[in-house]
């Protein structure tokens, strides 16, 4: 309990500092830190699947993309259009979030003791999906279509994305090039830690059906590893116009849809399994969408296109 | 046998946060950014490395110890090439420099 | 007051920051790391959800935790969207916020 208390005043005074730096810089490290206490946060919460998720993605591959932003935008200009706003508006938007923050305050204390909960009747149907892991199940069985949209969002949020792309450089390369160093440290370490990334990755996916784990927070990590191996200079993005990469990411959701489709067939509505393959199923979808979501992720940080490839 | 290793587990995390602590003090303390990495690497290495020493000792399987000390490895890894990036980026000039 | 109940209120007191630094800060990319902090108090919400409706021998209710997943997911994605979008921005016009007109 004492920890509890330790750990949400730090959580909160993580979060002040993050609004109050006044370097963005400074505040994106706060950032990073911050989802780094929640995932602990997750942890005290009984909910580690959770806590993966949030360190990788929440905290890591998020804590990437607005580490770049901010080092490449620390030249804007700021004109004194936009200075920051007077007292009185800071006064009201403070008293405003105040009754805010009080109202959540007040429905989290009232909150009905014994809770409703959905529990029972995970636990009661999980032995027909095979699985040992109630998340995965509730992911991958009873709530398989929000995870299918899910995956089809991720892909539009790509579209969007590659939609910004300087006309110039349409289909091209993501990312700035980065040059490999052979004596480099980044070369050595990326050499040493991708491969160990890579086992680490599939292991999470893999083990996901019987513990925390799962496809999300595998995929993570692989795309975690894809993007080191670029910092390093050992890899370079593919032309987004190859249809080798585009096959690749669409092929978790149209395996995901085409599975979903057969379940009409098979046991009589949308993604239904039938219960003697259920796990196989559940198996069969997984992989794909692993690999889907770990080149969505790896292309949502690398950027939209800004260079042609050499001729 | 469990009481033993119990008190070796609260000695060593009580070391390895003391380390921690210092690194803490280091980096808020010290003028420069090559100095403050110094500090800094104190903490990861010895500070983690006396945690997870705490932690092996509660370990029943040794699965699971690895597993803890592949983590403390790893994070070595991780710091010393970071330490590295940022130091050359701080002093690209060379020790002359 | 139980364990879950302190990051309830944490989770109010996170949701508050965060909408005072979306409405105060001008800077687009300090909008997007406050909106990101709206975020993350509204999922340690649902983790307090979850975390009271522990029964039958889980330590909570699988369903908001995983809900809570895909929303991280969802959040990243759109997280990416909104870079890229400020960085298309900053290319364009050289500014980082939005210009009010009038």
């Amino acid at each position: 309990m004492v920890f509890d208390i330790g750990l949400a005043l730090l959580i909160v005074a993580v979060a002040v500092w993050t609004i109050a730096a006044r370097d963005t810089f400074a505040a994106v490290i706060g950032f990073v830190a911050f989802g780094l206490l929640l995932a602990l946060a997750w942890v005290r919460l009984a909910a580690p699947d959770v806590a993966l998720t949030e360190a990788a993605l929440g905290s890591g591959v998020t804590g990437v993309v607005l580490l770049g932003a901010s080092t490449r935008l620390r030249h804007a200009e700021i004109s004194a259009a936009d200075k920051k706003p007077g007292a009185m508006l800071r006064a009201a938007a403070a008293v405003l979030c105040t009754v805010v923050s009080a109202g959540l305050a007040a429905i989290v204390l009232v909150l009905p003791h014994p809770a409703p909960t959905l529990a029972p009747q995970a636990a009661a149907n999980m032995a027909a999906t095979g699985l040992g892991n109630p998340v995965t199940a509730v992911l991958m069985a009873y709530r398989a279509i929000d995870t299918l949209l899910e995956t089809v969002v991720l892909l539009l949020a790509l579209l969007g994305l590659w939609s910004l792309t300087p006309d110039p450089f349409w289909g091209g390369l993501p990312g700035r090039r980065h040059h490999d160093d052979p004596d480099g440290v980044l070369t050595f370490a990326a050499q040493l830690l991708v491969p160990v990334g890579i086992l680490v990755g599939i292991h999470i996916f893999w083990v996901g059906s019987v513990a925390p784990g799962g496809e999300f927070q595998g995929a993570t990590i692989l795309a975690a590893m894809w993007i080191l191996a670029a910092m390093a200079g050992l890899v370079d993005a593919p032309p987004v116009s190859r249809r080798w990469l585009r096959l690749i990411l669409v092929a978790g959701p149209a395996v995901f849809f085409t599975i979903g489709l057969a379940g009409f067939a098979m046991a009589g509505g949308f993604l239904a399994y039938p219960e003697s393959h259920a796990k196989l199923l559940i198996v069969m979808i997984e992989v794909p969408v692993t690999l889907s979501i770990a080149a969505t992720l790896a292309l949502l940080v690398a950027g939209p296109p800004e260079r042609m490839p050499q001729q | 046998m469990s009481l033993a290793l119990d008190l070796l587990t609260i000695l060593a995390v009580s070391a390895g946060v003391f380390f921690f602590l210092a690194g803490t003090v280091g980096l808020l303390r010290f003028p420069d950014a090559l100095t403050r990495l110094h500090a800094l690497t104190k903490a990861d290495n010895l500070g983690l490395g006396l945690v997870v020493l705490g932690l092996v000792f509660q370990e029943e399987r040794l699965f699971a110890a690895l597993k803890l000390i592949t983590v403390w490895l790893l994070t070595l890894l991780a710091g010393a090439t970071v330490t590295r990036l940022i130091a050359r980026n701080a002093r690209p000039a060379g020790p002359r420099g | 007051m139980s364990d879950a109940t302190v990051y309830g209120l944490c989770s109010a007191v996170l949701v508050g920051l965060g909408l005072f630094g979306l409405i105060v800060h001008p800077e687009l990319l300090r909008k997007i790391l406050a909106f990101n902090l709206i975020g993350g108090g509204v999922f340690l919400l649902f983790g307090v959800v979850a975390r009271k409706g522990a029964a039958a021998g889980f330590d909570g209710d699988p369903v908001p935790q995983a809900l809570v997943i895909t929303g991280l997911v969802v959040a990243f994605a759109a997280t990416a969207l909104a870079v890229a979008l400020l960085r298309r921005l900053f290319q364009e016009t050289g500014r980082t916020t939005l210009r009010s007109d009038g």
